[in-house]
């Protein structure tokens, strides 16, 4: 037993530095930028470049939009799953997995060959639509993590006793939705939608080649072009990423009290 | 209830234009040359040397990478939830899991040549404290085998994050019922545990597989575009179409998906197999 118990050790401590000793490495790189001192003149700069700020909005901005699209789009289809089509569940389970089985830039390929400007439905054609197109790409890219939180949470309260409460007291279909649904499931959006912001924040594939100005493919730049700004971005990326899975526990745990069936 | 499908509508309407048809029409392009007709010709065309050599290179990054990050992620798994350790380290475990396999894309290049770079923390402290170069010695963070020690960053976490409940599903009981049947810890890993666990490690490490295969920005970032894998390869041919030929240009997507589709069904397979003992 005891020996056993020194292999987990090894094992534990062979993983820690695995994801540590990179982490570490990135921070001391980043701090190098004066010769023979430590500073922040790194982040001092990439946090005072315009390029950063504006990418860095126009990531946000999108992973927001894709989060609101998101839960409108998975939301009602799980509900309407759960209470009038239960047979279409493998279907619907099976499609939303298809993003983790056909690789981004297969789709992005796609998207670009289908919808570009002399298409039936020219969704390249200007900046804006092609905002729109990005955001259409990243609903699909964290589809499989969206429906699976919710679904998660849907399974765990009464779904049918819910609605026809609702209805008995003349709840519209919008009501039940909003204001009965969503409330008890909004740990369980939370969630996907911080998973959904991790993903969108710095992916590069789909906005460099439909050839938006994202923070994805603002990092590929200074990482072509700089020294010790791109350690920096990667210790601020990593807060950020850190961050959504920390806000994911927080409201995991939190909500546990409050409402014990929505976890 | 007749029009109770119109609840779904929406969805499988987004699911049509933004999975199915845009799939779809790299498929029929596969098949297609210029002029629309029928031909085989695009599929055959795959086989010239530098495409065959992308596929392979990206066939063993993501292999390598895929048994490095399942070995190592079992093991810490194993440790975490069964290893008698303090009751602390497995909700440790699983938020780092969660985040470091989030943790990828281009920062993670950036890290890993901050870390294992010619002038990196690691390779400096070596050259300092162990008096040798590790570039000295033929290693290179730009090569398949860099690129192999970076995706692992990733691999291992997914491991953990998948392995971690079926690790759970072994239940006290058996280990008991083969000692007191006289089987020796060996015995017991090697004709109860082990085969209740392979099919759900052989499933996780095919998903590993197609997660690394499909993977672009970690790579690009890193290598830029000397590393001929097939995903850089592809990004090249919808940036300029270095290919000269755009329907061969939806084969190489079409062969993707074939790849990660088979390992995708495979890993489905094999965990409907695991989830007969695993409940």
């Amino acid at each position: 037993m005891k020996h056993s118990r020194i292999g987990s050790w090894i094992a534990i401590i062979v993983g820690a530095l695995y994801f540590l000793v990179p982490l570490i490495g990135t921070f001391e790189f980043s701090l190098r930028l004066r010769r023979g001192e430590y500073s922040f003149e790194a982040y001092e700069i990439v946090l005072a470049d315009p390029r950063f700020q504006q990418s860095f909005l126009y990531s946000t901005i999108q992973a927001l939009v894709t989060i609101v699209f998101g839960v409108l789009l998975v939301l009602p289809t799980a509900y309407w799953i759960q209470l009038r089509l239960p047979r279409l569940r493998p279907i619907v389970e099976f499609i939303t997995l298809l993003p983790l089985v056909i690789p981004a830039i297969v789709l992005v390929f796609g998207y670009l060959r289908i919808y570009n400007s002399s298409s039936w439905l020219p969704m390249t054609g200007s900046p804006r639509a092609t905002d729109m197109l990005l955001m259409f790409s990243y609903v699909t890219l964290s589809l499989p993590y969206m429906y699976r939180a919710i679904e998660t949470g849907l399974r765990a309260i009464d779904v049918r006793t819910l609605t026809e409460a609702a209805e008995s007291l003349g709840a519209s279909r919008a009501t039940i939705m909003f204001r009965v649904i969503f409330p008890n499931v909004r740990v369980a959006v939370l969630s996907g939608a911080f998973l959904t912001f991790a993903i969108v924040i710095g992916e590069f594939t789909m906005a460099s080649l439909l050839d938006r100005p994202a923070f994805g493919p603002y990092l590929q730049l200074i990482g072509a072009n700089r020294a010790y700004e791109p350690a920096a971005l990667a210790i601020i990326a990593f807060i950020v990423t850190w961050a959504c899975m920390g806000l994911i526990q927080v409201f995991g745990h939190g909500a546990r009290g409050s409402t014990p069936d929505t976890r | 209830m007749s029009w109770a499908w119109l609840g779904v509508a929406p969805f499988f309407l987004f699911a049509l234009m933004f999975l199915i048809l845009p799939t779809g029409f790299l498929f029929v392009g596969s098949f297609q040359d210029a002029d629309g007709n029928f031909t085989l010709n695009n599929i055959a065309n795959l086989f010239q040397p530098n495409i065959v050599s992308a596929y392979w290179i990206s066939l063993k990054v993501s292999a390598y990478s895929a048994i490095g990050g399942a070995v190592i992620g079992f093991f810490l798994a194993y440790a975490a939830v069964l290893g008698g350790l303090p009751r602390w380290i497995r909700p440790t475990l699983m938020t780092f899991s969660g985040v470091a396999s989030n943790f990828a894309g281009v920062p993670l290049a950036f890290a890993f040549l901050a870390t294992l770079g010619r002038t990196g923390l690691v390779t400096a402290l070596m050259v300092k404290y162990l008096g040798f170069n590790i570039y000295s010695t033929g290693f290179n963070l730009l090569t398949m085998f860099g690129l192999t020690l970076t995706y692992i960053y990733f691999q291992i976490p997914l491991m953990v994050l998948i392995l971690a409940p079926a690790l759970d599903g072994l239940k006290r009981e058996w280990r008991e019922a083969a000692s007191i049947l006289g089987a020796t810890g060996t015995q017991f890993w090697l004709y109860v545990a082990l085969p209740v666990l392979l099919p759900g490690l052989l499933g996780a490490t095919l998903l590993l597989f197609a997660n690394a295969f499909g993977a672009i920005a970690t790579a690009y970032a890193l290598t830029g575009s000397s590393l001929n894998i097939v995903t850089i390869l592809l990004y090249a041919q919808i940036r300029g179409d270095v290919l000269h030929d755009q329907n061969l240009g939806y084969a190489l997507a079409f062969g993707m998906i074939l790849i990660t589709g088979l390992s995708n069904a495979a890993y489905i397979w094999l965990r409907s197999r695991s989830e007969r003992w695993l409940r």
